[in-house]
């Protein structure tokens, strides 16, 4: 202790104390780079706010890119004279018409997102100007969607992100803004339903509600940088890049060649575009779902024909069920039916065959497939059927065994009453 | 002819001298003698199981990829095979189930006390056994149910301080339940615990010849007073025909189990999916998981599970050595074992209702 009473006058210890706080707030900031357009913008109201907490959630801050990275200036200076002066540099708000070559200027540079990321794509400025939006904005259109607008800004997150708006599940939200605004669409003269009718589909269905993310969106029939409606020809390659098989099928059909001649958007007439539906055998019937009636004539050839597919799914899908209700029987009894339950599946893969080859619009074909389900589920259904004969067999048995026992018990009784008597 | 042929093995075997103790063997008769049938019946159980266990080795296969398609075989493939798998589980569940009757009426009946303190003992082993057979009995079909109930209850096993994580592994032939598990459960089903048992079922046995049936002391004490009151009956043939009787009640009632209520197969294993909800160990393990579950997760400074762990293992271990606590005590003190005896048993009874219908 003795050793740590130094003699220090008032004025030297005032000093002393200063100089150690000048030290302490120097390691606190050490590493922390100046960046003044965050200082002042985190305190301006509206769009010109950016905090740091919202910058900090972008990709592009997380990577150590900077407001001048983008928008010029020195961040370093507190002076706004020198922080947004042309001489540093200083472009001010991007303008819109700018904004696709300024995003284009890093990320159309593949030797520059090398270093950042070797496997990201970098030709969505190229797609871009092939784009609906890009061409309209070549033209002067200001209204179309630019990068920021998809992507957002200041708190531009990756695709990745749940979060981002440019995640799978929120692409469709994202588009609408825009898309479902009918005054704002409005001189641009094409609907503006297509949310509504995508979130009523099995699509939306599949991505938003049950998390498949293979599930299509707006981006993945239209393309995303470069996104132009499909041509009503190219529809049925749009659609096939998922159905393969139905696409394999319709492209050999009568239908194909026909739709072509009269200008027909494949796919689209029958099952619609943004609000798919999840198809049943009912749109091969004649009420309100049937769709083969809205071209073809009652009692022609392509009538007859429909008639039969359609019949022929029906009584497959009745012996599924059917079978279905034979082995849950035998199960509550208590039978082992396990195997007959897995091949249910077989018959069940079946049914789903005859309604891909149905894209065929040959009932000669679809018949195989269904010929193939129905001995499937015949042969179940006699599973289910002799698993209760053999449950009653051995119930039968059962009596048989306990009347033999009953007897045993009665005469071992006796012999002991006659052994102690 | 059947005669001539127990004479020539007679002369060369010498039975009737093999036999003479059962001859003069004798079982007390009283109002309480109905529960000494229990262990007879324990033991007949035993042999159903070896029988049927033996009849399914013949088509069981082992192994995570074969074993639920080979019982699945047995079960729609083999003659009468559904017959013998059902008997075998039912046959598993009764022979525990009568084996807790038997320890419990030993324990009214105050039979453990002097001089059969090493029956109780040896007979304390083999319902632990019994138990450990049904639990590595449950694995073999290789089901969803069996699978994760054996993940869970290795899963105890390993929350004893120091030797669980060991025994755990020792158990599941590494960190995870896999086919290695399942093979070594195997091995314990069918060579290790049948070995030990068996040695253990033929000194119980001896014990039980050796000292007699055990008459309660109220009834003891009463032919004591009056000697003209004792009665007692031959072992063989007049008891053995009774429990001959019991036996066929019992087959009886395991064939109308297995035709009425076929033991079910579920769904083979997937290790990569998630535990079905609520799921529950074997009734015989219900009251030892509901006491784990409501135990709090801390209690003040130890962890919960493993004070649990503990603690059924310290009540086993206290409950087998029940006679030498007891011993020649007074009558007071007596009553008290009975009154714990009795906490046991509605505890054992209620715990388990309560882990059956509880979520």
């Amino acid at each position: 202790m003795a050793m740590l009473q130094i003699n220090l006058r008032p004025r030297a210890l005032r000093s002393a104390c200063l100089a150690g706080l000048l030290a302490l707030a120097a390691c606190l900031g050490y590493g922390q780079a100046v960046n003044s357009c965050l200082d002042c913008h985190s305190a301006q109201p509206g769009r010109l706010e950016v905090t740091p907490e919202k910058f900090s959630q972008d990709i592009h801050a997380q990577k150590g890119l900077t407001c001048t990275s983008c928008h010029g200036g020195d961040a370093s200076s507190y002076d706004p004279e020198q922080a947004m002066s042309r001489k540093a540099g200083w472009k001010g708000k991007v303008d819109r018409k700018q904004i696709p070559q300024l995003c284009g200027s890093c990320h159309a540079n593949p030797a520059f997102m090398r270093t950042y990321n070797p496997s990201l794509r970098t030709d969505q400025l190229d797609q871009y100007h092939t784009s609906v939006h890009g061409k309209r904005l070549a033209t002067g259109d200001t209204k179309v969607a630019v990068c920021t607008d998809c992507h957002s800004v200041h708190d531009l997150r990756p695709p990745s992100d749940p979060r981002s708006t440019v995640n799978p599940v929120n692409v469709a939200k994202t588009c609408s803004r825009c898309h479902s605004d009918a005054s704002y669409m409005k001189q641009y003269g094409i609907p503006t339903d297509q949310f509504a009718n995508y979130s009523t589909s099995v699509h939306h269905d599949a991505l938003a509600v049950r998390g498949d993310l293979s599930a299509p969106t707006c981006t993945t029939c239209h393309g995303n940088h470069g996104a132009v409606p499909p041509g009503v020809d190219k529809v049925q390659n749009v659609c096939a890049n998922c159905h393969v098989f139905q696409a394999q099928m319709y492209q050999k059909s009568t239908h194909s060649k026909a739709f072509q001649d009269k200008g027909l958007p494949g796919c689209v007439v029958c099952h619609t575009n943004h609000g798919i539906h999840l198809p049943s055998d009912a749109m091969l019937g004649t009420g309100p779902q049937g769709v083969c009636m809205r071209c073809h004539a009652p009692g022609d050839h392509c009538d007859r024909a429909r008639a039969t597919i359609q019949g022929n799914l029906t009584q497959l899908d009745q012996s599924i069920k059917d079978a279905d209700q034979a082995l849950r029987l035998a199960e509550s009894a208590g039978m082992e039916v396990s195997e007959a339950r897995l091949s249910q599946d077989q018959a069940r893969d079946a049914l789903t065959k005859a309604r891909v080859t149905i894209h065929s619009f040959q009932a000669a074909l679809v018949n195989q497939d269904i010929q193939a389900g129905m001995k499937i589920a015949a042969a179940n259904q006699k599973a289910g059927k002799d698993a209760m004969v053999e449950r009653n067999h051995r119930r039968i048995g059962l009596g048989i065994c306990l009347i033999a026992i009953a007897f045993m018990l009665v005469g071992l009784w006796l012999y002991i009453k006659k052994l102690e008597s | 002819m059947i005669a001539a042929l127990i004479h020539w093995l007679d002369e060369r075997l010498q039975l009737d001298g093999l036999i003479a103790p059962l001859r003069h063997k004798t079982v007390p008769t009283h109002r309480l003698s109905y529960w000494y049938f229990f262990g007879g019946i324990t033991l007949f159980l035993f042999i159903i199981q070896v029988l049927t266990g033996i009849l399914l080795l013949l088509y069981y296969r082992p192994g995570a990829n074969e074993a639920f398609e080979s019982v699945q075989y047995i079960m729609t493939r083999v003659q009468f095979g559904w017959l013998i798998r059902s008997i075998h589980s039912w046959s598993a569940n009764l022979m525990i189930f009568t084996a807790f009757v038997h320890m419990f009426s030993v324990v009214f009946l105050k039979a453990y006390r002097k001089p059969r303190e090493l029956t109780w003992v040896t007979g304390m082993l083999l319902l632990f056994l019994v138990m450990g057979f049904g639990f590595s009995g449950y694995l073999l079909p290789w089901n969803t149910l069996a699978f994760f109930a054996t993940k869970v209850g290795t899963e105890i096993a390993g929350q004893v301080p120091f030797i669980g994580k060991p025994i755990m592994i020792f158990l599941r032939g590494g960190e995870e339940v896999t086919g290695a598990t399942l093979t070594r459960f195997f091995g314990f089903h069918v060579a290790v615990l049948p070995g030990i048992v068996t040695v253990l079922i033929a000194i119980h046995l001896f014990l039980v010849q050796r000292l007699g049936m055990s008459v309660p002391p109220k009834v003891e004490a009463a032919w004591e007073a009056n000697p003209a009151a004792r009665r007692e009956m031959k072992f063989f043939p007049n008891f053995m025909l009774r429990e001959l009787m019991a036996w066929y009640v019992a087959i009886g009632a395991l064939g109308a189990l297995a035709a009425l209520f076929p033991w079910e197969l579920g769904v083979k294993a997937d290790p990569f999916v998630s535990a079905p909800a609520g799921i529950k160990p074997e009734w015989y393990f219900l009251f030892m998981f509901q006491t784990l579950k409501i135990i709090p997760s801390k209690v003040w400074l130890f962890d919960g599970e493993v004070l649990g762990v503990l603690g059924c293992s310290l009540a086993g271990m206290l409950w087998m050595l029940l006679p030498f606590f007891e011993g020649d005590r007074s009558a007071r003190i007596k009553a008290w074992f009975t009154g714990l005896s009795i906490f046991a048993l509605v505890y054992v009874i209620g715990m388990s209702i309560y882990g059956y219908v509880a979520n």
